[in-house]
């Protein structure tokens, strides 16, 4: 499946992540200057006022537009259509690629470039093209590090190649593009520049995701630093959009606001350089627009969601300020997650997307502390979304090992009987007494051991609150 | 134009209808937000407040601020395009251009202004120039933002091509932020009427930090940007 990273099991990938130094010390710097940013143009931002009045309006939206979907996709299509542009709704990754392979197939298209879209990553896109015979020019610099990087995968939402350094940016280009520069970021990204511009000029159909669609006209909103995106929408003949059917807006009133928060919360920025706002070709005199314009709006598995507990998953702006804040992304990076949607909303979405068979121990990688929630811009419930997902993993789902259900099974049995957990809590320090050492325990048995692999276990003591209590009643007598 | 195609609409919406319960809506009514901050930003400032706000922004943004009148607009211009290396030239074909009294600083072979009748040829024009010329149809002072109104005359390839953009940002221009600009765009949609191609909102020159997060200026669009402010009232 295009959206999944890797063929290891998840904590084989978390072991592999947690060896990795200089990954861990990127994510870790770059999660600071991330959450930084973002809270001196939010939280610290006196000019935009109340941030939470920000995030309590852009929930508002995001709920409503999501309880009446349906309406305004129907809305959004006919506006789009009316305009002269073409629609496909697609329920699965396999539908909307053998749309636009057809549409690549008609066109008889060589070359395609792309601005970095995240829903392309997860249908496979790129692959689908090439089967084609299509040549695929990432454009976004962080895609094209992993394009030519043997199409390595992204490890973050908003910054795909957090996990490469510049020396190793420099070594990619100098052996797969004939780089012969420095590492300095501005040489590498005129290197990026010089290679890219003919292509953007000569390709024959541009492919874009969408930030936003509006429903009220039919327009397609992008949100960019670099100007690619524009590139990619203003010279080839033909563009083609790919949005997941959930990120539209009713108005052009509401696109204000969600693109306000998505610029904030993505990258500490009040306005991104760019936002760029197409509607099909009103004017067919236009020389630099396209002169065929497709969209195509993609179910594959969001509507597992609808009318459910996580239906509000679906809210979701991907400005990624959840992985922003949330410890254990810090400590595994994007990779380990096994799935190009990371972090705490990765951990929410995936399962949804995937299914449980595939994602179902993401929600486990997680601290629960809810870090994730507070920065949500549109109030995404996540912790309570991860342990949602968690009951219905091990209880409906029935994924938990015999040996977890039996321990489980016997802690319950205990913790109900007053006489049992008294006997246990006595006993604990006996019975641990062989494996403590100067105080705690560094190998545990059974339940205990992925808890010792990565940190001490304080040894039972021989007080207990009980005994405490007793002894203090005692005393107040 | 002949309405394009749509594909399994109704089979997908009707789906979606299903899974939250219900049948298709055939109507819905925005509701009225309960909360609305975007209309707080900046509700008291004056014209001269925008003003200095959009300067102090645009600076932010690593946009070169210019300021004149309109008395001193052609001579400022003539200025600029020297400072800012002169060389080939490209504008968008604007009525506005005329109104403000500065088309001379165009009439000359260096400079090209968009004409569709050339097709193609305008594109390389615009590819092969040091400057790009046009007017900000409005302009966010939140942001130091220029906002252009995409057509087959304003074309989107004057900000996008050249080296060095010049933006001409008429001080009557400048809103707070670009609440009111989505504004103005709904009631257009509203009474029915086209909307631009593009709507392009651009703050200053193209810029990346995708490698160590070291913010880059210039990738695939313009490297520099100047905005020329110009006292208009």
């Amino acid at each position: 499946m295009p959206m999944k990273i890797g063929e290891k099991p998840f904590f084989d990938r978390v072991d592999d992540a947690l060896d990795d130094d200089f990954m861990r010390n990127a994510m870790a710097s770059a999660q600071d200057r991330l959450r930084d940013k973002k809270l001196d143009i939010t939280e610290r931002d006196d000019q935009i006022g109340d941030w939470e009045e920000w995030r309590s309006a852009g929930a508002e939206i995001r709920r409503h537009t999501l309880e009446n979907l349906d309406f305004y996709l129907d809305q959004l299509s006919e506006n789009f259509a009316e305009k002269g542009g073409h629609v496909y709704f697609a329920k699965t990754a396999e539908d909307a690629n053998r749309y636009i392979q057809d549409v690549a197939k008609k066109k008889n298209a060589k070359h395609v470039t792309k601005a970095k879209s995240m829903v392309t990553e997860e249908i496979g896109l790129n692959e689908a093209l090439e089967e084609v015979g299509c040549h695929v020019h990432e454009t976004d610099l962080a895609e094209y590090i992993l394009q030519i990087d043997d199409k390595d995968r992204p490890s973050h939402i908003v910054v795909p190649s957090l996990h490469k350094n510049k020396g190793q940016i420099r070594d990619t280009f100098q052996e797969k593009a004939g780089y012969t520069g420095t590492e300095e970021p501005g040489e590498l990204t005129a290197f990026a520049r010089s290679q890219l511009r003919e292509v953007f000029m000569e390709a024959d159909i541009g492919i874009t995701g969408c930030n936003f669609a509006v429903a009220e006209s039919g327009s397609i909103s992008l949100v960019t630093n670099e100007g690619n995106a524009n590139m990619v929408t203003t010279y080839p003949d033909t563009q083609i959009t790919v949005m997941g059917m959930e990120r539209l807006v009713p108005t052009w009133e509401e696109l204000d606001v969600l693109i306000n928060l998505l610029s904030r919360s993505a990258v500490g920025q009040k306005i991104t350089t760019y936002v760029t706002n197409l509607t099909p070709d009103v004017d067919e005199g236009c020389v630099d627009a396209p002169k065929d314009f497709h969209l195509v709006i993609l179910d594959a598995g969001r509507s597992n969601a609808l009318g459910t507990e996580f239906q509000s998953a679906l809210h979701c702006i991907r400005c990624a300020a959840c992985v922003n804040v949330c410890p254990v992304y810090r400590q595994i990076g994007g990779h380990a997650y096994g799935s190009i949607y990371q972090g705490p909303i990765g951990a929410v979405l995936s399962p949804i997307l995937g299914g449980y068979e595939e994602y179902g121990e993401l929600p486990f990688a997680s601290s629960l502390c809810a870090a994730c929630t507070e920065a949500c811009p549109v109030k995404i419930p996540l912790h309570e979304q991860l342990i949602r997902h968690r009951e219905n993993y091990v209880a409906e789902q029935g994924n938990a090992k015999t040996s977890e259900k039996m321990a489980m099974k016997a802690f319950g049995v205990g913790a109900s009987t007053p006489s049992l957990f008294q006997i246990a809590v006595k006993g604990a320090p006996t019975f641990m007494k062989p494996l403590v050492r100067d105080g705690s325990i560094s190998k545990g048995p059974g339940p205990m051991k992925p808890w010792t692999a990565i940190r001490e276990f304080p040894a039972p003591g021989k007080d207990n609150f009980r005994s405490w209590f007793k002894e203090h009643k005692k005393g107040r007598k | 134009m002949a309405k394009g195609m749509i594909h399994n609409k109704d089979l997908f919406l009707n789906q979606i209808a299903n899974k939250l319960g219900r049948e298709r809506k055939d109507h819905v009514s925005i509701p009225t937000w309960k909360h609305q901050p975007q209309w707080e930003v900046s509700k008291n400032d004056s014209p001269e407040d925008l003003l200095a706000a959009f300067r102090e922004n645009s600076k932010a943004k690593n946009a070169e601020v210019v300021e004149t009148d309109k008395s001193m607009l052609l001579e400022t211009i003539q200025k600029v395009i020297k400072e800012y290396g002169g060389g080939s030239i490209v504008t968008t074909k604007d009525a506005r251009f005329a109104e403000h009294g500065i088309t001379s600083a165009f009439d000359n072979e260096q400079t090209h202004i968009w004409d569709t009748a050339l097709g193609q040829e305008n594109i390389k024009k615009a590819k092969e120039a040091n400057l790009g010329i046009f007017f900000s149809d409005k302009s966010l002072a939140e942001s130091g933002t220029v906002v252009q109104f995409n057509d087959k005359d304003i074309a989107r390839s004057v900000s996008l091509l050249p080296i060095t953009y010049v933006a001409i940002v008429p001080k009557s221009s400048i809103v707070p932020r670009m609440t009111q600009v989505t504004r103005e765009i709904h009631k257009r949609v509203e009474a029915g009427k086209d909307l631009p191609t593009c709507v392009n909102f651009i703050s200053g020159p193209s810029n990346s930090a995708d490698i160590e997060m070291d913010i880059v200026v210039g990738v695939h669009g313009p490297v520099k940007a100047v905005y020329l402010l110009v006292v208009d009232r």
